[in-house]
C-alpha cells in the first residue's frame, strides 16, 4: 500500500502547488507546500477531544471505517483498507497530516481515501451533500489535533 | 475411550489427509469452480454459515422467489391469453444457459436487453400484459426463477459486434470516481477486494449470483438494486433500475466474472 511517505520522493520536484481558482472558492483557502497545509485552516488549534468524536462518527469522519487504532478498540469494526494510525504522529508533521485529511489525492491521486475538505471535481453528487465538504473546517483542524495524539 | 491398533492407524491415515487438505487450502484455497484465474465469487468470502445455506437448495431462503416464478411461469397473464409457457414451454429447457450469457444485444429492440428488460418486452409485446415493476416480488421471482435454470453454468456474455459500445460504457463508468466520497468501484472491488471495510469484507462485486438473497435484505434483489446502494454509500445520486447506464455497467460486470458460475439465488451477507 503506498503510504504519505513514498510519495513525496517521486514528487519532490514540485514542492508547491499554486492554488488555482475552482469551484471551492467558497471554501477556506491555503496552501500546499511540501505536500503538507501549514496554517490551521480556521486560524486556531483544534480541540482534540472534539476531533475524537468526530473521527469515530460514522456520518463524519467515520475514519475507523478504514483504519485501525488500538486506543480506540472499545468502539467495534476497524477496518483494514487503510493502515493503522497507531503512532502517526511520530511518522507525520502536522501540516502532512492536515493535508492528508483535506484532500488525501493531492498526495495519492489513486487513493480511495475520501477528499474530508473538498468540493470541487466531484461528480453525481447526491443532491444534500452537494458543495458541502463532509467535514467542517473546525472538524478538520479537531481530527488534525487527535491525530496529534497518536504517539 | 479406548481404541485398538487397527482404530488408531486408521485415525492417523485420516488425520494425515486432513492435515494435507489443511495445508494446502492454507497455502492457496482451491475454490474449485467459484475461482476462475483471478476471478473469484462473492462466494469465496463469505462465511461457512451462507454457504452451506446457499448450496442447499432446502435451506436457500431465495428458493422462495425460485418457486413463485415458477408458478407465474404457467399463469395466463395479459389480454392474449397467454403465459410464458404458451410459447416457451418447459424453462428447464428453453431457459437453460439465459443467465449465463445475458444481457445482450436485441437486433430488433436496437437496445441491450437484460433479463428483466426482456422479461417486459414478452410481458408487453407477446402477452398484451402489464410489465413488471423492476424490484417487485413478480419480477424477483421470475428472474430468480429463469436465473435458476442456468445453475452451475459459466458466465459468458458477448462483448463484440453491437454490443462492443456498451461494454465501453460500463467499463467507463466502473473506473469513474462518483459521489461526495468520490469512489470508484474499482476502489473497493478491484483495489481492495478481500479487504475489511467497517465489518463487511469486500469482494469483486460480482454479479453472476443474483437476484441475490442478502440477509441484510431480508429478500432477493436485483443487481441494479445492488448498484443503487453501492453509488448511494459513497453518496452519489443513483441511476434509475432499468437505465442505459446500468445496463451497460452490468455487461460490464458480468464480463468481469466470465467463467463464474451461474449461482442463482446466491446467498450474500
Ligand atoms: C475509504 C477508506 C479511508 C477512509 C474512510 C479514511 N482513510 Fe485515511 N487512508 C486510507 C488509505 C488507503 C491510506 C493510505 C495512503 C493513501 O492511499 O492515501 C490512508 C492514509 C491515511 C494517513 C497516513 C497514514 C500513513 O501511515 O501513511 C492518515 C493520517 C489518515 N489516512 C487519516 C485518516 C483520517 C483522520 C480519516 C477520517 C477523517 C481517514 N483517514 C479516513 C483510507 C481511508
Ligand atoms: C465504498 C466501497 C464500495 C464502492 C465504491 C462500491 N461498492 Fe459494491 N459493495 C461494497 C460492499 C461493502 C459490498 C458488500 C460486500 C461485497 O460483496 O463486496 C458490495 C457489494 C457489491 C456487489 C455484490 C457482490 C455479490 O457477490 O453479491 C456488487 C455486484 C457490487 N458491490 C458492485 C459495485 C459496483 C458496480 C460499484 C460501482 C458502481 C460498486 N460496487 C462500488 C462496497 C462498495
Amino acid at each position: 500500500m503506498p503510504s504519505l511517505k513514498s510519495f513525496i520522493p517521486a514528487f519532490a520536484a514540485a514542492t508547491l502547488l499554486a492554488s488555482v481558482a475552482t469551484a471551492d472558492d467558497h471554501l477556506v483557502k491555503y496552501e500546499v507546500v511540501d505536500y503538507g497545509i501549514a496554517k490551521s485552516l480556521t486560524g486556531k488549534a483544534g480541540d482534540p477531544a472534539a476531533g475524537e468524536k468526530a473521527f469515530v462518527n460514522r456520518k463524519q469522519g467515520n475514519c475507523l471505517a478504514c483504519h485501525q487504532v488500538t486506543k480506540l478498540s472499545a468502539h467495534p469494526f476497524h477496518g483494514e483498507i487503510g493502515p493503522s494510525l497507531d503512532g502517526v504522529a511520530e511518522r507525520y508533521e502536522e501540516p502532512q497530516l492536515r493535508l492528508q485529511v483535506v484532500n488525501a489525492k493531492a498526495i495519492n491521486p489513486d487513493t480511495i481515501m475520501p477528499a474530508f475538505y473538498r468540493t470541487d471535481g466531484f461528480h453525481r453528487v447526491l443532491k444534500k451533500f452537494k458543495d458541502k465538504t463532509v467535514l467542517t473546517a473546525q472538524q478538520v483542524e479537531d481530527i488534525v489535533a487527535y491525530l496529534k495524539t497518536f504517539k | 475411550m479406548k481404541m485398538n491398533w487397527k482404530q488408531v492407524t486408521f485415525v492417523a491415515a485420516a488425520c494425515a489427509v486432513c492435515a494435507s487438505v489443511f495445508v494446502s487450502s492454507a497455502n492457496a484455497a482451491d475454490w474449485g469452480q467459484y475461482e476462475v484465474d483471478d476471478r473469484r465469487s462473492g462466494f469465496t468470502y463469505m462465511t461457512d454459515e451462507s454457504r452451506a445455506m446457499q448450496v442447499d437448495s432446502f435451506q436457500n431462503p431465495g428458493m422462495i422467489w425460485v418457486e413463485q416464478g415458477a408458478e407465474l411461469w404457467t399463469e395466463v397473464n395479459g389480454k392474449a391469453g397467454k403465459s410464458c409457457a404458451s410459447c416457451h414451454e418447459d424453462a428447464t429447457a428453453a431457459m437453460k444457459g439465459v443467465a449465463a450469457r445475458y444481457p445482450v444485444y436485441d437486433e430488433g429492440a436496437k437496445t441491450l436487453q437484460s433479463v428483466e428488460t426482456q422479461i417486459n418486452h414478452c410481458l408487453e409485446n407477446n402477452m398484451q400484459a402489464e410489465p413488471y415493476k423492476w424490484e417487485s416480488t413478480e419480477m424477483l421471482s421470475m428472474t430468480s426463477f429463469i436465473n435458476n435454470q442456468s445453475l452451475g453454468m459459466p458466465v459468458d456474455v458477448k462483448i463484440d459486434g453491437p454490443a462492443a459500445e456498451w461494454y465501453e460504457k460500463g467499463k467507463a463508468f466502473y473506473y469513474e470516481r462518483r459521489g461526495q466520497l468520490d469512489m470508484a468501484c474499482k476502489h473497493c472491488h478491484e483495489d481492495n477486494a478481500g479487504g475489511i471495510i467497517r465489518a463487511n469484507t469486500l469482494t469483486q462485486g460480482q454479479v453472476n449470483g443474483f437476484p441475490t438473497y442478502r440477509l441484510k435484505w431480508q429478500k432477493v434483489g436485483s443487481i441494479h438494486r445492488r448498484f443503487r446502494g453501492c453509488n448511494k454509500q459513497v453518496r452519489s445520486a443513483p441511476f434509475g433500475y432499468g437505465s442505459d447506464e446500468y445496463l451497460a455497467l452490468e455487461l460490464y460486470v458480468k464480463w468481469r466474472g466470465r467463467g463464474l458460475p451461474v449461482e442463482t439465488p446466491a446467498v450474500r451477507n
